[in-house]
């Protein structure tokens, strides 16, 4: 982007890029034996590239699945990127259990392959998507975004995935269609609370046709330049990182297009705490607790104080003009 | 049953269970310092904390219906310790909040308390375990006298709901009921057991056994 506005936040290389902290720390060391005479310059630059070529801060663990440099405003935030392990082992997935280190336990059985995602309802183009199709649907792209969860923890997850108005674009919805309704996989078999009594299977969330077609809101495949792990919602999901985490459906079944506004899990659960918009909001409080302050994995220490939440989760220049004029108190 | 009795009287009892009722805070302290608390140790530590305190306060509501129910009159004597365990996890249940959560921030705290139901209830029941916990000497039962003394520590009855209560609360946001149910199962065992013996006692029967087992 040439022309730069508030709006386009810090902009930086994708993660892959930046150098990263063991591998600057061991420059110094390098440059220290050298200072020594302990090693001739020859040697020294031959272990200089060894040293940069091990470092790509991939995790290792499954196909890789890399994306490109994302031109849509907002795309890359500049806070430090959450590690990897506490992505993978802290996360809300019910359908693997209620304990936030359950899904990285249970969610080994959940099978992502074969897989096909149902785009249907009011659409001129209804379709049965394969996984593979839809990865190849449009180019995917790295997008650094901050998750703020409804608890009052947050994280920031290099997610691997392209807008979501690609594929609506594609699927052109009728007029009469108003809302974007997520499906996910309910599958007793494989996800073994599927059936407890904590909410309605399976588990749907949807967003205002708007909101569904706003750049940031993003069909994820990977995170971390692979593939989604089964906890995080393989081998599709939402992310939209400027409404609480539960808003963005995992290991999506369907995509249906509707006039009404959908009830959603969380809203059928427990209207009076969780709105159908559920955009992040310091200044509207959860009954239970408060929303002013979060605490962000791995980075805040124990003795920390929490750090403010922003409005929108600091995502407001982009989306802000999506609910102009909303009263967002009664709008939860 | 003698041995059993003489086992629970041995000189080495109370140290042992005293260092037995330290371990999960001596676990929850290490894992802290090495990091092994997971992803957001602050919010483990807060849990943990707050799930020991309703244990504790379960084992020693049992302490008397065991005594009774296999006359084992020794087992008396861990009572006061256990009670005073209760105080000791809820305080670090209290300390880790205000600590971790609230970062000694006295004004947000009061305010978090006075707005939030489920803080305050289980702040009420902390506030209301304070004096049992002050009277947990010999001086002060002579001090009040034994009835008066007896009926503030019937309070920790109406202590176990509030905690219950405040634990219910809290899970409330993800209908997730399955670990309160288990608790307030027990809770409403032991405390049954107690409400069907004092029924006994009201009425008139030809041997008072209930009277001269709790006496004993």
């Amino acid at each position: 982007m040439l022309i730069k506005t508030n709006a386009s936040g810090f902009d930086h290389p994708v993660p892959s890029e930046i150098t990263p902290k063991g591998i600057y720390q061991s420059r110094r060391e390098l440059i220290k034996l050298m200072a020594t005479g302990a090693t001739g310059a020859a040697l020294a630059g031959w272990a200089g590239r060894e040293a940069w070529a091990q470092a790509v801060p991939k995790p290792g663990k499954l196909a890789p699945l890399p994306g490109g440099k994302s031109a849509v405003a907002g795309a890359l935030v500049m806070d430090k990127v959450t590690d990897y392990k506490d992505i993978t082992t802290y996360n809300n997935f019910y359908e693997f259990g209620t304990d936030k280190a359950d899904p990285a336990k249970n969610a080994h059985t959940l099978v992502t392959k074969p897989w096909s995602v149902a785009v249907e309802g009011l659409v001129k183009e209804p379709k049965t998507y394969t996984l593979e199709d839809l990865i190849r649907l449009s180019p995917q792209e790295e997008r650094i975004y901050r998750l703020r969860c409804v608890e009052g923890w947050s994280m920031v997850i290099p997610w691997v995935g392209y807008s979501l108005s690609e594929l609506i674009r594609k699927v052109e919805p009728l007029g009469s269609a108003k809302y974007v309704e997520f499906i996910s996989q309910a599958d007793p078999k494989t996800m073994p609370f599927v059936g407890s009594r904590v909410l309605d299977w399976p588990y749907v969330e949807a967003l205002r046709m708007d909101e569904a077609m706003h750049p940031l809101a993003l069909l994820t495949f990977g995170m971390y330049g692979e593939v989604l792990p089964n906890q995080n919602g393989a081998p599709v999901r939402m992310v939209l990182p400027w409404k609480y985490g539960f808003k963005s459906g995992k290991s999506i079944v369907k995509i249906r297009f509707t006039d009404k506004e959908p009830r959603t899990a969380w809203n059928k659960a427990a209207a009076q705490e969780y709105g159908f918009y559920s955009n992040v909001n310091p200044n509207v409080d959860h009954p239970r607790w408060s929303q002013a302050t979060e605490r962000r994995i791995g980075e805040d220490g124990l003795f920390a104080k929490k750090r403010k939440t922003l409005v929108f989760n600091g995502y407001e220049a982009q989306v802000g003009q999506l609910y102009a004029g909303m009263d967002l108190k009664k709008f939860f | 049953m003698i041995s059993r009795q003489r086992l629970l009287l041995h000189s080495a009892a109370k140290p042992l269970l005293f260092v037995l009722c330290l371990l999960p805070f001596a676990w929850l302290f290490y894992s802290a310092l090495s990091d092994q608390l997971g992803a957001n140790p602050a919010e483990a530590l807060i849990r943990s904390t707050g799930d020991w305190t309703l244990r504790f306060i379960c084992i020693v509501l049992a302490v008397t219906p065991l005594r009774v129910i296999s006359n084992t009159p020794a087992l008396a004597r861990f009572r006061r310790m256990l009670g005073l365990f209760s105080y000791f996890y809820v305080v670090t249940h209290l300390l880790s909040y205000s600590w971790f959560d609230m970062g000694f921030d006295v004004p947000d705290i009061t305010k978090d308390i006075a707005k939030r139901p489920f803080i305050l209830v289980g702040f009420t029941a902390f506030v209301l375990l304070t004096p049992l916990a002050a009277t947990s000497f010999n001086a002060a039962i002579k001090a009040m006298g034994a009835r008066r003394w007896q009926w503030l520590h019937k309070l920790v009855y109406l202590i176990a709901g509030l905690g219950l209560l405040h634990f219910f609360w809290m899970r409330a946001a993800k209908n997730n009921f399955a670990e309160v149910f288990v608790y307030a199962a027990i809770i409403a065992l032991l405390l049954g057991w107690r409400a069907q013996q004092s029924l006994k006692k009201k009425r008139p029967q030809p041997m008072p056994s209930g009277r001269v087992k709790l006496s004993s």
